[in-house]
């Protein structure tokens, strides 16, 4: 297995964070995304029910995972689908080129799809001569500019409304200067439906994949699933395993819950239902990916991983995802949700990343199947320790903090000795650039004596 | 047996007006609350970063101090927080002494409000306050209604304050987003921890706030240390520190 370059979160985060201007507005765009989500949430009295529900539904779900999965390919290819499983990505990407040759493709059209992100389907398709569009407007700029998603719902929300003027001036031709988002929305408009109608396969991913009816669902606001889906002869919809949910009633907790977690909407503009191939000229393939989830749906601490609905309420809520921005992730999913995923792929190249949270946990709350995601970053933290990944300095660190704290006297003579040098040494060296803390804050006032001292003189 | 006063490690080395200003307000109160010397840290810093190996034994030690008392309060949802929810994995499950700990283990404010049940405090404090809510007291403890959640809670903080006369509320446009503080945090990731300090800070500066006011002084620490860095001149101060009236420090 190829290794991954190691994810500094910190040193990824700083240009993002120290630009204070982009970050500034980047934390407010997001914010109000996580706004317009309270909105809603607290429209529906039932709303912490929902929460609960969904996610009991998911707990079994994944539990009985094996037999749901085959009681869909049995309703799906009941209904005409042709259902392919792979393993990992590469297995996907495989499936999904043979599937493209098999129809001597050369140009498809693909809705927003985090599996296929998750899997590098794009690099590899275009590696292997085909020419992939994505139709989803944030996905669609991001590839213009050859970068990959900040976000899982908003691919371009690190984008600005000038700075895609800008790409839009250079790919698509539009007015040099142009920064207008109904203007610019109607030249990706007329941009894509020409796409659509070349585009020989669709390719969408899956929101929700229903055991019982062998049928699957997909949302979207901008239609494009739809037309991807509806203009070519061929559908391939990828999916990763756990996307599946038991009953088709089921999908009535999940569809309330989603809009309103990702954007604040009661629900997506489209929500569309797709049951085997449309007619009897057309396919329809389902590739079921497995691609990591059966190792994670073996770990008792992190299983409830496998119920998130990729709904993107924690980017949107986390304080350090919105001033750091999605890229300094490093990772296909990035936030709160991607950084506990991360480490399960490979925990050494993102073992930064379970760090880069302050536990304030917001993504716990705020999740609508209720993974417990700030605990289960603290537990990453365990287990990176475990796996002997932390640094030196902090071991030792917090070795000696251990004994420290072990041994009241040393504890009281550190404190003095602490209190002391800050009341007496000159400023300089206390505050400087090796002493983290100090670099944009001061060091607290040391006080004439601590409370113990105070408590044995005074009571 | 009397009450115990648990004192963060950090309130007891820099802040120590915190501590006194808990237990004057313990004692005000007619409670019978004594300081056990010995105490340091309940471990929290090497939990948070992993290292539950290097916590155990103060996790133990801290229970073992304890464990006597019929109650243990702490003016910090954090610390408090720690016990409560973090310190299972160091115990066994028939733990009397960890069991009797956990369940007594209390911050300042929800003692205040679930155990004496305070409706009156003889105190004025005439000054525009806000109301920093630390996470651990809110998502942990939930001393009151977190933003993201939408069950109905009384605020316990709000509440017990509240009981202070001439106070002014000044409303926060993001009531209870993190400081930055997180512990190690910090300093693991300054830079962002220092921009969700800073954006906190104008959110009080903003609202017309003198002081901000939180249960948890090491999100203040913090938020102190950039205030001092940028010449701001909000003050901060300890909820335990309002509820006896004390004077707004010069600085």
């Amino acid at each position: 297995m190829k290794t991954l370059p190691i994810v500094d979160h910190p040193t990824a985060a700083r240009p993002f964070v120290n630009d204070r201007e982009r970050s500034h507005w980047h934390d407010q765009a997001l914010w109000f995304v996580r706004s317009k989500r309270d909105t809603q949430a607290n429209s529906i009295p039932e709303w912490e029910y929902l929460r609960s529900l969904a996610s009991q539904i998911k707990t079994e779900t994944i539990a009985n995972l094996g037999a749901y999965l085959t009681e869909f390919e049995r309703n799906a290819t009941a209904l005409g689908a042709v259902v392919h499983w792979a393993a990992d990505a590469k297995e996907h990407n495989e499936i999904v080129l043979r599937i493209l040759r098999d129809h001597n493709t050369h140009r498809i059209v693909k809705s927003k799809s985090m599996l296929t992100e998750e899997c590098g389907l794009n690099h590899f398709l275009e590696d292997a001569g085909i020419d992939v569009i994505d139709t989803d407007l944030g996905e669609r700029i991001v590839q213009l500019r050859h970068e990959t998603p900040s976000h899982i719902v908003l691919p371009a929300i690190h984008i600005r409304k000038q700075e895609v003027g800008e790409t839009f001036h250079k790919h698509l031709g539009t007015d040099k200067g142009a920064s207008d988002p109904k203007y610019l929305t109607e030249a990706a408009r007329g941009h894509l439906r020409d796409k659509f109608l070349a585009g020989e396969v669709g390719i969408t991913g899956v929101n929700f994949a229903i055991a019982e009816t062998g049928g699957f669902v997909v949302c979207t606001n901008e239609g494009n699933a739809d037309l991807g889906a509806s203009l070519p002869r061929v559908h391939i919809a990828c999916m990763g395993i756990e996307k599946l949910i038991p009953k088709f009633e089921n999908l009535s907790v999940f569809i309330r819950l989603l809009g309103r977690s990702a954007t604040g909407q009661p629900i997506t503009s489209y929500t569309s239902h797709f049951h085997g191939p449309r007619d009897k000229n057309s396919e329809l393939h389902i590739v079921l990916v497995d691609n990591g989830r059966s190792k994670l749906r073996h770990s008792d601490e992190f299983r409830e991983a496998l119920h998130c609905i990729r709904c993107g309420a924690c980017m949107n809520t986390c304080p350090v995802y919105r001033r750091s921005g999605g890229h300094s992730y490093g990772a296909t999913v990035p936030g709160p949700i991607g950084s506990v995923l991360s480490p399960t792929r490979d925990s050494s190249s993102y073992k930064s990343l379970p760090y880069a949270c302050s536990l304030c946990g917001s993504c716990t709350d705020v999740c609508p199947v209720k993974i417990p995601l700030h605990h289960q970053l603290l537990a990453w933290r365990k287990e990176l320790v475990g796996e002997n990944l932390l640094p030196l300095s902090k071991r030792i660190s917090m070795k000696a903090a251990s004994i420290l704290f072990q041994n009241p006297r040393l504890f009281m003579a550190a404190g003095w000795i602490g209190r002391t040098s800050l009341k007496m040494l000159p400023r300089w060296t206390t505050h400087h650039r090796f002493n983290t803390w100090s670099i944009a804050r001061e060091l607290p006032e040391p006080p004439k004596q601590s409370f113990r001292k105070w408590y044995s003189e005074n009571r | 047996m009397p009450v115990a006063l648990f004192v963060p490690c950090y309130v007891d080395q820099f802040y120590p007006d915190v501590a006194i200003a808990t237990l004057e307000l313990l004692e005000k109160l007619g409670v019978d609350v004594v300081y056990p010397q010995g105490q340091t840290c309940c471990g929290q810093p090497m939990a948070n970063t992993g290292c539950t190996k290097d916590c155990a034994p103060v996790a133990h030690k801290f229970v073992k101090l304890f464990a006597d008392f019929d109650a243990i309060v702490c003016p910090s949802g954090s610390c408090t927080a720690m016990i409560r929810h973090h310190y299972d994995e160091y115990f066994g499950k028939d733990d009397s002494a960890f069991a009797h700990v956990k369940s007594h283990t209390f911050e300042l404010c929800e003692y205040l409000h679930d155990e004496l049940r305070i409706d009156h405090l003889e105190v004025s404090f005439p000054h525009r306050i806000s109301l920093h809510q630390s996470c651990h007291g809110l998502r942990e403890l939930r001393l009151g209604a977190s933003s993201e959640n939408m069950t109905p809670r009384e605020d316990k903080v709000r509440s017990v304050l509240n009981l202070v006369r001439d106070i002014e509320y000044c409303e926060l446009a993001r009531r209870d987003e993190c400081c930055g503080f997180g512990g190690t945090f910090a300093v693991n990731e300054a830079d962002v921890s220092a921009s969700m300090g800073r954006d906190r800070i104008a959110d009080h500066v903003s609202s017309g706030s003198e002081v901000m006011v939180s249960a948890d002084m090491s999100c203040l620490m913090h938020l102190q240390g950039i205030i001092r860095r940028e010449n701001n001149p909000i003050k901060v101060m300890h909820v335990a520190q309002v509820l006896m009236g004390r004077k707004i420090a010069a600085r």
